[in-house]
């Protein structure tokens, strides 16, 4: 199979790096390019949104799942889907929605593919109620180092489904897998939006009434400071209640099928953008117009791509970071420890003058059993900082220090640069999950640019 | 709307892009090719996305002999036609077709007179049909390419197959007519599909699901001869003014 050159970086920008790719359009292709046996190593990628090198392979290659597309079964009574890999959460809810079911869990963008999703075992705005994607997971399939395709479970080799969710790729190439859909109620969701003055104010309104939503996601001004750290707009949403589905018919212009608030509607940053244009002045400009723009208390239903997926409507936003790119700091701290955690991290920033256009604060639920997943119970916090600006990899090393102290850690679908150490401290589960890789990948075939960086491909 | 089209080389890039839209507008799909399992794959995907009926049928381009029992047992099995696609292709190493008879010959065989041989089974068909199908719109959809517009020292065994491939979609164009049937000729010019990728020298390369898209307007449009994506209509007019002795010097 031929194999194209490409410089590959992440979603961020900050890390790029050749690498030959070849992209398989069916099972028997990959089975090729395992069975060649011409690369040291391979990692699987889907659509790139992890913001670091979790898709890249500077010493070996990379294989692009995205045309392993298709949707294989559906069951109508089980509302069970199998779909390869390479199928987009997009796809998923562009077919499945105005049949009226959905993927309970959902991350902050469409643009993910299934494999990508159960790889990082991604979670939504709804982490506290329906825990991870892999929770929606019932079979995944993956072709081992030797070419062998086996089927992974709760009940069957349980031991490789849990490293293979949130195992970043390196447990085998995922062909395939089944989701349980749900019904959805609504195709809008209602949304109460509050508008909070500082950091301890948004816990505590959180911490209040978060029981009574699904959804809970809170903005944050990372450019504020003093009695104003953590100001921040809080959205809460549930299905609507108020439009159920029932009631829209095919032709009203509530429905899916019809609205064009439903319809993607989006703009893409072009290549070059001058991404001096957004700097800590404008950044800040727009800040302020998005906390006045939200009103105190109000009440709205929005379509569910609107509310879910916001920054899905400009395409390529992180062209607007330039050249260097975005680095995002997304951690998560258990709830005792947060209010003082964020609060220290939150001054840090304002202290170095390192801005932060972007802050996001969820609540999460209890931990899931992924060796190397994510969340946990408490809250998650991720800060978009531009890469350009100097001192920023060295404050983000200070920011470890904290988390660490604070008994959290970092997500690293979005991380580009922790150390070996750093993140060992983190994931206790990193041993059990390196004895099972090397059980099912000896020699090591399946390999990235952060699996070297954080030793998971030694044994 | 029960229309049904088939797809002949249904398991290219291209030509499930175009059974996407097909399938979109509620058109039932038959889906040949060689490799059947993968078939199954595509139609239970376009079923499930679509909600629409897709059938496969195992179709092999190289076995001429077979075509004609193919097109009876198609409309045997599927009824009346709406129309078909014809994706079947085969790029090859245009060096080793210079050194080595056996490549020239299959890429030949496969670009022209492969197709060539199942396009006049169907035309036959058509013309065979009773008066009342007759006066249904039907189509047949050949794939060619920009590269048989003019042959150039790169892919010139390619180019000749697909520029015979052009010459004789014109002349059943011109025979069909009279029964109303459409013969679109549609020439892409670089898409992004595993013929192509990986590749050097490419430039404007198209997405497949765009080229689908555009083949999917210029079938409803009963366009002749249609370039993907458009603006190769224009790159095409000029490569093929140049003059013969300043066009022999170049090295595209």
């Amino acid at each position: 199979m031929r194999s194209a050159m490409a410089i590959l970086s992440g979603w961020g920008n900050f890390t790029k790096e050749p690498s030959s790719v070849y992209r398989p359009e069916k099972q028997s292709d990959l089975e090729r390019i395992l069975a060649s046996a011409q690369e040291p190593s391979y990692i699987p990628r889907g659509k790139g949104r992890s913001y670091g090198d979790a898709s890249l392979n500077a010493d070996g290659c990379v294989i692009l799942m995205t045309r392993l597309n298709r949707f294989l079964e559906f069951d109508t009574q089980t509302r069970i889907v199998h779909a390869e890999a390479g199928v987009t959460l997009s796809e998923l809810l562009d077919v499945f929605v105005p049949r009226g079911l959905t993927m309970p869990v959902l991350p902050g963008t469409r643009y993910v593919t299934i494999g990508g999703a159960i790889a990082n075992d991604v979670h939504g705005k709804n982490h506290h109620r329906r825990g991870t994607f892999s929770q929606w997971v019932t079979e995944v399939r993956i072709m081992l180092a030797s070419g062998e395709i086996v089927t992974c479970s709760r009940e069957v080799r349980r031991d490789l489904f849990w490293a293979t969710t949130g195992g970043l790729g390196l447990t085998g190439i995922i062909i395939d897998a089944k989701i349980q859909l749900q019904p959805l109620s609504s195709w809008l969701i209602d949304v109460q939006t509050d508008r909070l003055p500082n950091l301890g104010a948004l816990l505590d309104q959180m911490d209040r009434f978060d029981d009574d939503y699904e959804y809970s996601v809170a903005w944050i001004d990372g450019l504020q400071s003093g009695e104003h750290l953590g100001r921040a707009v809080l959205l809460r949403g549930n299905h609507s209640v108020h439009h159920p589905r029932e009631r829209v018919d095919g032709d009203d212009s509530r429905s899916p099928l019809k609205s064009k608030n439903h319809r993607r509607r989006s703009v893409a940053l072009p290549n070059l953008f001058p991404s001096f244009l957004l700097n800590t002045g404008t950044a800040k400009l727009f800040n302020e117009w998005y906390y006045r723009t939200h009103p105190e208390g109000s009440m709205a239903s929005l379509p569910l791509n609107r509310f879910l997926f916001p920054l899905d409507r400009v395409e390529a936003w992180n062209r607007a970071y330039g050249r260097r790119g975005l680095l995002q700091y997304h951690i998560v701290l258990p709830s005792q420890a947060s209010r003082s955690g964020l609060s220290l991290i939150l001054k840090k920033l304002s202290e170095r003058r390192q801005p932060s256009f972007l802050g996001v604060l969820k609540r999460c639920g209890p931990v899931g059993e992924g060796l190397l997943s994510f969340p946990r119970e408490g809250f998650s916090l991720a800060l978009d900082m531009p890469a350009r600006h100097r001192g920023t990899l060295d404050l983000l090393d200070e920011l470890d220090a904290i988390t660490l102290d604070h008994g959290g850690r970092v997500y690293l679908a979005k991380d580009a640069r922790i150390s070996r150490r750093t993140f060992e401290n983190m994931y206790p589960n990193h041993e059990r999950f390196k004895q099972i890789k090397h059980a099912v990948d000896p020699t090591g075939r399946f390999a990235s640019s952060l699996a070297r960086r954080l030793g998971l491909t030694e044994a | 709307m029960n229309d049904t089209v088939l797809f002949i080389g249904a398991t290219s890039a291209i030509a499930r892009a175009i059974a996407e839209q097909c399938a979109s507008r509620g058109f039932h799909l038959v889906l040949a090719g060689r490799d059947v399992a993968e078939l199954a794959i595509i139609a239970a995907d376009l079923h499930i996305r679509f909600q629409v009926p897709t059938h496969t049928m195992p179709f092999d381009a190289e076995h001429i002999h077979s075509h004609e029992a193919f097109i009876s047992e198609c409309l045997k099995v599927h009824g009346p036609l709406r129309g078909a696609v014809v994706a079947v292709g085969y790029l090859g190493d245009q060096e080793r077709s210079q050194k080595e008879m056996s490549e020239a010959e299959k890429i030949i065989h496969i670009n022209f007179t492969a197709v060539v041989s199942v396009v006049n089974a169907l035309a036959n068909a058509f013309e065979a049909l009773s008066p009342s199908y007759r006066k249904r719109p039907k189509f047949i959809c050949i794939l060619s390419s920009v590269a048989g517009d003019r042959g150039r020292q790169s892919n010139y065994m390619y180019g000749a197959a697909k520029g015979a491939l052009s010459v004789y979609a014109q002349g059943l164009r011109n025979r069909l007519h009279r029964i109303g049937v459409t013969v679109s000729t549609i020439k892409p010019g670089f898409v992004d599909t595993k013929m192509s990728y990986g590749r050097q020298g490419m430039f404007l390369v198209a997405d497949p699901s765009h080229v689908g898209a555009d083949i999917y307007r210029a079938i409803v449009r009963q366009k002749d001869i249609v370039y993907v994506p458009g603006f190769w209509r224009w790159i095409m007019w000029i490569i093929q003014r140049l003059p013969e002795r300043l066009f022999k010097r170049l090295r595209l």
